[in-house]
C-alpha cells in the first residue's frame, strides 16, 4: 500500500529538516522489523487483550437498523481502556519505543485522548511523558487535562499561532529537534512523516482485523456493505479501512464541516483542502493561496485539524474512499439520537459518523459497520449546553 | 559568478550571515533592512519568507512569521519589494523558508521571480535530499542559484559527503542538535562534532548556524568554518528597537564584527 518512501501514490513521503532526519529514519528503518518480532506480538496482544479489553465487541444495533431499514453493526472502539480507539496505537509504540531503547516520551494532543493514552502507557510503563497541548485547549479540555496530570504527565502548553492542535504539534516535533537522542514521539493519528502514517495504520489495523472475525460469526460474510468512520487525521478510520482496502466494500470518510463547507469556520479537508505539505506529509491540507495554513473549525476537538492523513488523500483521491461533512448541529443531533435508540453516548467524533447514515444511500439487506471510535463523557459539558439550549 | 561564490572566494575574512523575516517588524521594512545589513558589513542576507508552520524554527523566528504574515507578507509582496534590489547591492542574498510555500507559488514561478530579482540561493529546510535531487534540482542549478543544504551533530559521515555533492554555494552547519535560538554558549560536545566535520575536507565551505548571538560565539564559530549566520538573535534585537529599524541594525551588525562594545545593544 505504501511504498518504500512512504507515499500513498503521490501523498506522504517525510519533509522534515535535517535536525529530525536521523531520528525518522532509525524508526522507518526499524519499525518493520520490530513489529514482527513474536515477542513483540506477544507482549502487545496480550496488554490488547488484557489491558485494553480487546477484542471489542462488534454489536448489532437492532433499533438503529430499524430507523434506517439497514443491517447496522457498530465497532464498540469506545468500550476500549481510555475509552477510545487511541489506545491501540499507544501500546503499539511504548513497546516500539522500549525496543528502540527511548528514555522519554512526548505526544501532541487535541481533544486530549491521545494524551491521555499516552500518559496511560507511560504510567504502565514507567516512562516519562511529556504532552504538548494548545493553551486554548487547555482551558477547553480541563477533565482530560487533569488526567494527564493524575496519569504523571507533565502537560505543556503550546502557546505559539494559533494554540490548538495544529500548533501542539509543531511544538512536539520541536522539543523532538531538540532531544534526538533519548526520546520517542508517539504522534497520534496516521499523519506526520513516514513512517508514522504506515505506522499508526498498522498499530489501528486491529479494529478490521476483528471486524472480519465478528461478521463472518455473526452474519457468514466477513466483507460488509458499507465500513464507516470519522477522520481528523484519520487514525480510527484507517484502523476500520485496513483490512478492506482491497475488497468491494465501501468506504466513507466523515470529516468536520464544522458550521457548514461554506461558512468559514470547518475542518472539512478533502473539500476545502489543497495539496501541500503539513507536519512533514504531503497530502490535502487546508491553507491560503500563499501556502499559510489555516486554523480549522469543529465542535469536535479530535477532527480539529487542518490536514488528513496521506493514506486518505489517496483514497478519496482515486475514488477508493467517498467523503461526507458533517455539521457541528447535524453531529450534535446524531449524538442524542444514538443515545436514545441504543442507550450509547458517543464522543462528538464518532457522532459525526452516525450523522452521515442521513447523507447516504444503501440497499435495506446491506450490512453497514460504523466504527464507534470513542465515548462520550469527555464531551458532556457539551452535550449539557444543548439540552438546555433545546 | 553567483554572488555568493564569488564573496567566498574574494573574502578572506569571517563571513557573516544574518537572517531577518520579511515583513518584520513592519511590512515595508524589507529594502530597508537588506541596505543596512549590506552597509554596515553583513556578507551574505538570509530573506525568511514567513510561515504559518515554521518547524525548523524557534519560537522567535516563528513569533516574527506570525507578525509579518499578520502585516500582510505574501511572496508576491515579497518578490515586488525585492524588485530593482539589485540596483542598490550586490550583496548575496538568499530566500528561507518552507517547501509548501514554494509548491503553492509554483516551482516554475518561484525560481523565475527569484531570478528575476537577484536571488542567488535558497534554504528550504523541510526539502528532502531525494525530491530535490529528482524533481527540483535541474530547475535551480539552470538557473544558477545555490541549494543551500543544513547538517547537523546528528547526521552521518556518509550522509555529510552526500549533501557535499548536492549543495551549492556552503554547507549550513547546525552548531548543535537544537532549534534556533535555543542555546547560549559552545560546549564540548560541539567542538568535537566541528572537529570531526573540519576533518572531513569537504569541497563546499561551512557556515555555523543556531545559538550564534554575539561577537563572542560569533568568533568562536568562525574558527571551525567560513563564517556564521545569526537569525533568532538579530530578530530580538529588532523587536526591542521597531521604531528604529535602520539605526538598529546597523548597530547589530557593529556589535557582531565589535565594532561597538555589545553593551551599546538595548
Amino acid at each position: 500500500m505504501v511504498n518504500d518512501k512512504g507515499f500513498y501514490g503521490t501523498f506522504g513521503g517525510a519533509f522534515i529538516p535535517e535536525m529530525l532526519f536521523a531520528n525518522v529514519e532509525e524508526l522507518k528503518d526499524r519499525y518493520l522489523d520490530i513489529m514482527s518480532e513474536p515477542s513483540f506480538q506477544e507482549e502487545m496482544n496480550q496488554l490488547l487483550h488484557d489491558y485494553v479489553g480487546r477484542p471489542t465487541p462488534l454489536y448489532f444495533a437492532k433499533r438503529l437498523s430499524q430507523k434506517y431499514d439497514a443491517n447496522i453493526y457498530l465497532k464498540r472502539e469506545d468500550l476500549n481502556h481510555t475509552g477510545a480507539h487511541k489506545i491501540n496505537n499507544t501500546i503499539g509504540q511504548i513497546l516500539l519505543a522500549q525496543r528502540l531503547g527511548k528514555k522519554r516520551i512526548i505526544a501532541e494532543t487535541g481533544a486530549g485522548q491521545h494524551g491521555v493514552a499516552t500518559a496511560t502507557v507511560c504510567a504502565l510503563m514507567g516512562i516519562e511523558c511529556v504532552v504538548y497541548m494548545g493553551e486554548i485547549d487547555i482551558e477547553r479540555q480541563a477533565p482530560n487535562v487533569s488526567r494527564m496530570k493524575m496519569l504523571g504527565a507533565t502537560v505543556v502548553p503550546a502557546t505559539s499561532g494559533s494554540k490548538t492542535l495544529k500548533d501542539a504539534t509543531n511544538e512536539a516535533i520541536r522539543d523532538w529537534i531538540n532531544n534526538p537522542v533519548d526520546t520517542h514521539y508517539i504522534i497520534g493519528s496516521v499523519v506526520g512523516p513516514h513512517p508514522y502514517p504506515d505506522m499508526v495504520a498498522r498499530f489501528q489495523a486491529v479494529i478490521s482485523e476483528e471486524m472480519k472475525a465478528q461478521l463472518l460469526e455473526q452474519t457468514g460474510n466477513e466483507d460488509p456493505d458499507i465500513i464507516v468512520a470519522c477522520v481528523g487525521g484519520g487514525s480510527n478510520a484507517a484502523g476500520a479501512f485496513y483490512h478492506y482496502l482491497d475488497t468491494n466494500t465501501r468506504l466513507v470518510a466523515v470529516e468536520a464541516a464544522g458550521l457548514g463547507i461554506d461558512s468559514g469556520e470547518s475542518a472539512a479537508t478533502s473539500v476545502l483542502g489543497t495539496k501541500g505539505i503539513i507536519h512533514g506529509s504531503r497530502t490535502l491540507l487546508m491553507q491560503t493561496p500563499d501556502g499559510q495554513i489555516i486554523e480549522p473549525y469543529s465542535i469536535s476537538a479530535g477532527l480539529d485539524y487542518p490536514g488528513i492523513g496521506p493514506l486518505h488523500a489517496h483514497l478519496i483521491d482515486t475514488g477508493r474512499a467517498e467523503a461526507i461533512s458533517i455539521t457541528d448541529d447535524e453531529a450534535l443531533d446524531a449524538a442524542f439520537m444514538l443515545t436514545r435508540l441504543e442507550g450509547i453516548i458517543p464522543a462528538l467524533e464518532s457522532a459525526h459518523a452516525f450523522a452521515s447514515l442521513e447523507k447516504m444511500s444503501w440497499q435495506s439487506d446491506d450490512v453497514i459497520v460504523i466504527n464507534l471510535s470513542g465515548r462520550g463523557d469527555k464531551d458532556l459539558s457539551t452535550y449539557i449546553k444543548r439540552m438546555e439550549e433545546k | 559568478m553567483n554572488r555568493i561564490d564569488k564573496i567566498i572566494h574574494d573574502k578572506s575574512r569571517e563571513l557573516l550571515n544574518i537572517y531577518f523575516t520579511a515583513g518584520y517588524p513592519h511590512l515595508d521594512d524589507t529594502r530597508d533592512i537588506i541596505l543596512a545589513l549590506d552597509r554596515a558589513g553583513t556578507d551574505i542576507i538570509e530573506i525568511g519568507m514567513p510561515y504559518s508552520d515554521p518547524m525548523a524554527d524557534g519560537p522567535t523566528i516563528q513569533e516574527s512569521g506570525t507578525a509579518a504574515i499578520t502585516n500582510g507578507m505574501t511572496l508576491e509582496t515579497l518578490f515586488g519589494q525585492l524588485d530593482k534590489i539589485r540596483e542598490e547591492t550586490q550583496v548575496p542574498l538568499l530566500l528561507m523558508g518552507y517547501l509548501n510555500q514554494v509548491m503553492q507559488y509554483g516551482l516554475e514561478a518561484f525560481v523565475a521571480s527569484g531570478k528575476r530579482v537577484g536571488i542567488d540561493g535558497l534554504i528550504i529546510p523541510d526539502l528532502p535530499m531525494d525530491i530535490y535531487e529528482e524533481e527540483i534540482k535541474d530547475i535551480i542549478t539552470e538557473a544558477g542559484l545555490h541549494m543551500i543544504f543544513l547538517i547537523t551533530p546528528q547526521t552521518s559521515s556518509e550522509r555529510i559527503r552526500k549533501i557535499d555533492q548536492l549543495a551549492g554555494g556552503f554547507i549550513y552547519m547546525v552548531s548543535s542538535a537544537s532549534i534556533t535560538g535555543a542555546r547560549q554558549e559552545i560546549t564540548p560536545a560541539q567542538l568535537d562534532y566541528f572537529y570531526r566535520v573540519n576533518d572531513m575536507d569537504l569541497k563546499n565551505p561551512r557556515l555555523i548556524g543556531f545559538g550564534i548571538s554575539n561577537h563572542q560565539t560569533f568568533q568562536q564559530a568562525c574558527e571551525f568554518a567560513r563564517g556564521a549566520i545569526i537569525g533568532s538573535a538579530f530578530i530580538k534585537h529588532l523587536a526591542a528597537n521597531k521604531d528604529r529599524v535602520v539605526s538598529a541594525t546597523e548597530e547589530f551588525v557593529h556589535s557582531i564584527r565589535n565594532e561597538v562594545s555589545d553593551k551599546a545593544l538595548s
